[in-house]
Formats: structure tokens, C-alpha cells, sequence
């Protein structure tokens, strides 16, 4: 391992131009090329693009403020999220994932996005695309990809799988489309009984967005001026249906009518940080729910059974990848207005991919959850109810 | 496995441990196996699955000419008959139009037309309830949930509209010419999700019918007969079977009569009664009872779950001798 990471640190000296191990700096497994940060630009301001808006006068600011630690940071969040995700399509591959997982990968910009506008005290609830949330809520990669892997160290004990992941302030990983939302205006309610100044956010996709616990949520969410910001993430297909295939409107952001909504490009991180500021200010200051449609792409299939490419050419997906990828934009950015070196990035790149493989190892060494553990958390009960298992005669404790 | 199944032992205390735990006792433990190719994997990655084998049913030409279907294929061959046969006939649901998620519906589309065979968007309350409504209006109504796992969004829309529709109008109004086909049944890794046989939750609720079947033979005949039927019929499809169960299946129309169980094979001392893919479980658990245990198993397949037969299973039950040799 060192000697590896000598050779990596002279060929960056190489690259940089510095003499080799005049400023490099090892700690443990860390090589750390560092130029004197007043080489970088601290802080510039970015034009993006103007959010379409429906019943409201006022929309988010057309210019964001990026730090140069912050476009570190959600490098390092959108590029976490991306080799998890192409991790997991790996191990799904290798039959080491099983059963149902749905990749997130094209559209980390809304999970970063979303996060770096919340606080984490507040709330967010989605559908079952939700790797990239379970991490920007604050579970480990290793923790996700062991659930993904059934295993006991996984964030759900290893039962709950791609689908079902939850953390504190984070509902998970919800299966049935549409039934979030409900749960998630209750969350607000929640919130506004108890005055904590706190916000739910409710993700649903276009599909879900025909469901029709979607508008009986919207209805009762504008009642009662629940503090919810309803975010649709219009990845264009539900499941293999295009938008126009499946809606009468495709104008996601004006579906909850009496309720404003904005129309995000959320391909853009910051274009989905300063919406996702704008709606949480609006819930904040009493005004009641507000819409956000995310417009995004996945570039895989709807999961991994759909290989994506029959109902959406591969040029289309092609094209999104080259002009439209949420971590190649926010590169050119920090790189074009020297924010960062294209060195610091690679770095981080490494990092990150040893902290997957890292992860990954974790998980497919990890044991499976003990048989006994099989049926608990069915009832809470103290002493543990029986529990029938797959015939009459098989007892099973549910311990909880 | 879908706990699909009753057992009928009289005067025996049976206790069948939890599965997995390691011991090796006759029937108990040979009812679960680890899956062929997993014994490469770790130590730690054991798979706990009960297996089965598909039984086919003998070749019958009863019928008329016959083809090697396998079971999706006998679906979309009672769909291509009814399709054929009325031209009132609709068949709708999400993504059926290009075939459908286990290719139930592939090419009806091209062959009838976009105005018989087309996609609705992802609203199961909204299915049914539209459903009810082409029904009672005329048209033959066939309906695909996507999994049964989804049909609860439309619980109501069949339990308090189509059950109830014929009996509050006094017969004015039914909505008889509906039927609603739903993949069911565990397959290994649907989880919580894609693996539910909901049955039970429909199974008191009168005005609507409930079919089951174990293979393509069965599949397309009860489902003719479903959509036959002058009541609201619930077709739950073992999703399981759509590829693993292969017969040679009739491909003219034919009818298998609803609420009507099916004695399978014959016995004198325990009676099984199951349906879907249990069938095959118990099938095979009857050979095993006999060679191990000496016990004679009846085994019934339901078929309709309801109205279901009960003269049959009685008659069947009452039949059955009371001791249960020590094995």
C-alpha cells in the first residue's frame, strides 16, 4: 500500500510540477497533494437557470453563491453517490445483491441538492430509488451496500434490502408509489403541532405522480398550510412509460394547483439547492406547501432486471451523460473558475473509491442476520408474540 | 411458499419445528432444502427456501389440438380467444400494451388494435374503478393489476363497488363483465413488494369470485370461465409458474367450471387441500408421506377460492380415516 501511494504522490508531483516530497504529506493510507490555498478561488457566483413558476410572484435567486467548500463537498456527496450506485449495479451482477434494486445514478444533483438546503433536523421521506438519500441522510456506504447484501450490519438489520432503508429524520425507502406522500404531509403536521420550525420534505416520482393519494394529500396539505414541500423527480419515464405516455400533464410542478410549485433543472445542483432554500424558507414562514418538479435522468433502467434501452434510445442517454451530468457540470465549474485542481478532484475520486471497495468488502463478508431474528418486529409486545410461520405448526417469537 | 394449504390431520398432535434448524427428520426437514447452487457460496449465505418441483398435467385432447405453452403463453391465449370471440372486449392495465411485465399480453396489441388493448397510467383505484364502469356499461372488462402486492388501492373500488353493484341496484345493474388479473405469489426475492397472495383478504366478501390456478392447462381455462362469468371474478396467476410450468395446452376456447375443486389424487387418511403453487409442493409431500410414513394423502386443489366447493372438500374430509400411523 505505501509504495503504491509513493508512486501515486511523485507522478502528481510529476504532474504539478513540485519537487517530489517537498509538499506532500502522508497520513496512514492518505496522500495529500496540497497547493497553498490562496491559489484558489474562495467563492464565486454562478448564473443559473430561472425556475418555471406557478402561483407564486416570486421565484428562487437566478445567481448561486458557491463556496469552495461546498462544491467540494457535493463533489464528494454526487461522486459518493455514483460509485455506490455502479458498485451495486456491480455486485447485483455478481448475484451478491439480490432481488429488487433501483439505481440512482444521473440524478445525485437532487439529493445533494435537497441536503445542502435542509437542515438535519428536518425531514425527508421518498419512494424506493433511495440510495442516494440514505446516504445524504447520513448512513455510512457500508451500512447501504450491507443492506443491499442482506447482511446484519445493514442500516435495516439486513432484512429491509434496497428498498426499505431508514435513519433518524429519513422514512426510507417506501415500496408502494404514491404511499409516501400521505406519511410525509403527516410528518409535517407532526412538525407544526409541535412548532419546532421544522420542514418535511415528500419526494414522489412522474409515475406516482397519477396516484391518486397524491391529490387527496395536497388537498389536506393546503387545509391546513402543512410545512411539506412536495418534490416530484421527473426522470421523464415511470418505469418504462414516458411522461406523455402516462399524463394528461406533464406540468408536474402546477399538478397541486391551488398549492405553488416551481420547476426545477435537476441536473444542477445548485439550480436545486437554491429551489429547494426558496421552498423551505416558504414552509418555514407558515405559508404552507409548495411543489418542486425536479426535472432529472436516471441512466440506468427503471432497476436492474430493465436494461433501459427499450423504450429510450441509448443516444438519448448518451447525450444526457455528455451535456447534462450533474458531477462533470459541477466540475467544470469549480476547475473553469479555479476552485479546485483537477489533482484535488482525482483525489477524491480515489478516496472515494477505496471508501466503496471498502465498503463493498464489508458487505459481502458480513453475516447474515440470525435465523431467530426472522420474525421479530412483526408485533411490539412484552413478553414476545408468537408468530405463525409458514404453516400452523411452526411458532416463530417476535421479539421487538 | 404461499401458505396455501390445509391440513386436514385428525387426532394426531403434529409439530413441525422451525424450518432451517439443522435436523434431520423425515418429511420435516426434506420440506425445505438449500437451493441447488448455493453450496459455492459462503458458509454464511445460506438460502432457507422451500423448493418445488412443477408437476404438468397428462396431454389431454379433450379440447382439440393442443401446443406446448408455458403459462403467460396460456394467458395471452385465452386473452388472443376472448379477443377474438368479442368485440367487446378491452384489456387494460399498466404496460400492457407493449406485452406486459411477464409478457401476458405480448402482441394482442398489434393484432386488435390500441382502442382494445392499452396502457392506463399508474392509478390501481383508478383501474378498477373505470373497470366497473366499461363492465356495467357493456363492454368485457379485463383488468391487470401489476402484482397483487398493488391491488389494495382498490380495495374498495371491489369490495364496497363491484361485490355490491348487482344486489343495491336489485339487479338493475351489475358489473358481471369484469374480470381482474393479478400476478401472485412468492417467487424467491419479491420481499414484502412483489410477492403477496392477498387472496384471503377478498375471501369474505360476497358478489365477487376468486381463482386460482396451478398450471397453463387450468390457467386458460378458468380464465375463460372468469370472464365468462356473470359476476366480477379476481384471477390471481402464480408468477412463479409464468416460466417454469410448461404443458401442452389446448388453443382452441375451453371452459374449466368455477367452484368446482379438483380431486387430484385420492387417499384414505390425510386430506391436503391447496391451490396455486403449493399444488406442486403437496404433490410431492404426498409421495414423501406415503414412502416414509406409510400415510395415504388426498390431494385437492381448490381452484376457486371462492365461492369454494364445499361439498367436495366435506365429502373428501369426512372420507378421511382418523389414525395417523407413528412413523
Amino acid at each position: 500500500m505505501k509504495t503504491m501511494l509513493a508512486i501515486i504522490s511523485n507522478a502528481l508531483c510529476r504532474i504539478t510540477g513540485k519537487n517530489a516530497g517537498a509538499q506532500t504529506v502522508s497520513e496512514g493510507a492518505r496522500v495529500v497533494v496540497s497547493r497553498s490555498l490562496s491559489d484558489f478561488t474562495p467563492q464565486a457566483t454562478f448564473d443559473i437557470k430561472r425556475c418555471d413558476l406557478h402561483g407564486l410572484e416570486a421565484g428562487p435567486p437566478v445567481r448561486a453563491e458557491l463556496t469552495r467548500e461546498q462544491g467540494l463537498q457535493y463533489y464528494r456527496t454526487m461522486q459518493t453517490v455514483r460509485r455506490m450506485e455502479l458498485k451495486a449495479d456491480q455486485l447485483y451482477k455478481q448475484k451478491i445483491i439480490r432481488g429488487f434494486c433501483h439505481l440512482y445514478d444521473g440524478q445525485e444533483a437532487c439529493a445533494a441538492g435537497i441536503e445542502a438546503a435542509i437542515n438535519p433536523s428536518d425531514h425527508l421521506i421518498t419512494a424506493y430509488r433511495a440510495h442516494g438519500f440514505t446516504f445524504t441522510r447520513g448512513v455510512p456506504i457500508k451500512e447501504i451496500l450491507a443492506e443491499l447484501t442482506g447482511r446484519k450490519g445493514g442500516v435495516a438489520k439486513g432484512k429491509g434490502g434496497s428498498m426499505h432503508m431508514y435513519a433518524p429524520h429519513f422514512y426510507g425507502g417506501n415500496g408502494i408509489v404514491g404511499a409516501q406522500v400521505p406519511l410525509g404531509a403527516g410528518i409535517a403536521l407532526a412538525c407544526q403541532y409541535q412548532g419546532n420550525n421544522q420542514i418535511c420534505v415528500t419526494l414522489y416520482g412522474d409515475g406516482a405522480a397519477n396516484q391518486g393519494q397524491i391529490f387527496e394529500t395536497f388537498n389536506m396539505a393546503a387545509l391546513w398550510k402543512l410545512p411539506c414541500i412536495f418534490v416530484c423527480e421527473n426522470n421523464k419515464y415511470g418505469m418504462g412509460t414516458s411522461v406523455e405516455r402516462a399524463a394528461a400533464s406533464t406540468d408536474y410542478y402546477k399538478r397541486g394547483d391551488f398549492i405553488p410549485g416551481l420547476r426545477v433543472d435537476g441536473m444542477d445542483v445548485l439550480c436545486v439547492r437554491e429551489a429547494a432554500r426558496f421552498a423551505a424558507d416558504h414552509c418555514r414562514a407558515g405559508k404552507g406547501p409548495i411543489v418542486m418538479e425536479l426535472q432529472t435522468y436516471r441512466y440506468h433502467g427503471h432497476s436492474m432486471s430493465d436494461p433501459g434501452v427499450s423504450y429510450r434510445t441509448r443516444e438519448e442517454i448518451q447525450e444526457v451523460r455528455s451535456k447534462s451530468d450533474p458531477i462533470s457540470m459541477l466540475k467544470e465549474r469549480l476547475l473553469g473558475n479555479n476552485m479546485a485542481s483537477a489533482e484535488e478532484l482525482k483525489e477524491i475520486d480515489i478516496q472515494i473509491r477505496k471508501e466503496v471497495e471498502d465498503a463493498a468488502q464489508y458487505a459481502t463478508s458480513d453475516p447474515e442476520p440470525p435465523l431467530d431474528e426472522l420474525c421479530n418486529h412483526v408485533f411490539a409486545s412484552s413478553p414476545p408474540l408468537e408468530v405463525r410461520g409458514t404453516n400452523p405448526w411452526a411458532r416463530l417469537k417476535s421479539v421487538s | 411458499m404461499a401458505a396455501a394449504a390445509r391440513v386436514f390431520i385428525r387426532g394426531a398432535h403434529a409439530t413441525l419445528s422451525v424450518p432451517g434448524a439443522g435436523k434431520q427428520s423425515s418429511a420435516r426437514s426434506a420440506l425445505l432444502k438449500l437451493s441447488p447452487g448455493c453450496s459455492s457460496r459462503l458458509k454464511t449465505q445460506q438460502r432457507h427456501a422451500a423448493h418445488f418441483t412443477f408437476q404438468p398435467e397428462p396431454v389431454t385432447t379433450q379440447y382439440g389440438p393442443t401446443q406446448k405453452m408455458n403459462l403467460f403463453q396460456s394467458i395471452t391465449s385465452a386473452l388472443d380467444n376472448t379477443l377474438a370471440s368479442d368485440p367487446t372486449a378491452v384489456i387494460f392495465g399498466e404496460d400492457v400494451a407493449f406485452g406486459g411485465v411477464f409478457r401476458c399480453t405480448v402482441g394482442l396489441r398489434d393484432k386488435y388494435g390500441k382502442d382494445r388493448v392499452f396502457n392506463t397510467p399508474l392509478c390501481e383505484q383508478g383501474i378498477v374503478g373505470f373497470g366497473i364502469g366499461a363492465a356495467v356499461a357493456g363492454a368485457t372488462a379485463i383488468a391487470e393489476i401489476q402484482f397483487a402486492d398493488y391491488i389494495f388501492p382498490a380495495f374498495d373500488q371491489i369490495v364496497n363497488e363491484a361485490a355490491k353493484y348487482r344486489y343495491r341496484s336489485g339487479n338493475l345493474f351489475d358489473c358481471g363483465n369484469l374480470t381482474i388479473r393479478a400476478p401472485w405469489g412468492c417467487v424467491g426475492h419479491g420481499s414484502l413488494y412483489h410477492s403477496q397472495s392477498p387472496e384471503a383478504f377478498f375471501a369474505h366478501c360476497p358478489g365477487i369470485k376468486i381463482v386460482i390456478p396451478r398450471g397453463p392447462l387450468e390457467a386458460k381455462g378458468l380464465l375463460l370461465s372468469c370472464i365468462a362469468d356473470n359476476n366480477p371474478c379476481l384471477f390471481f396467476e402464480p408468477k412463479i409458474l409464468y416460466r417454469a410450468a410448461v404443458e401442452q395446452v389446448p388453443v382452441d376456447s375451453y371452459t374449466i367450471p368455477l367452484s368446482q375443486a379438483e380431486v387430484l389424487q385420492e387417499g384414505s387418511d390425510v386430506t391436503l387441500v391447496a391451490w396455486g403453487t403449493q399444488i406442486h409442493v403437496l404433490k410431492e409431500v404426498a409421495n414423501m408421506a406415503q414412502e416414509k410414513l406409510g400415510v395415504s394423502c388426498e390431494v385437492i386443489d381448490l381452484r376457486t377460492i371462492l365461492p369454494w366447493d364445499t361439498e367436495t372438500i366435506c365429502k373428501m374430509c369426512r372420507m378421511v380415516g382418523y389414525k395417523l400411523r407413528p412413523g
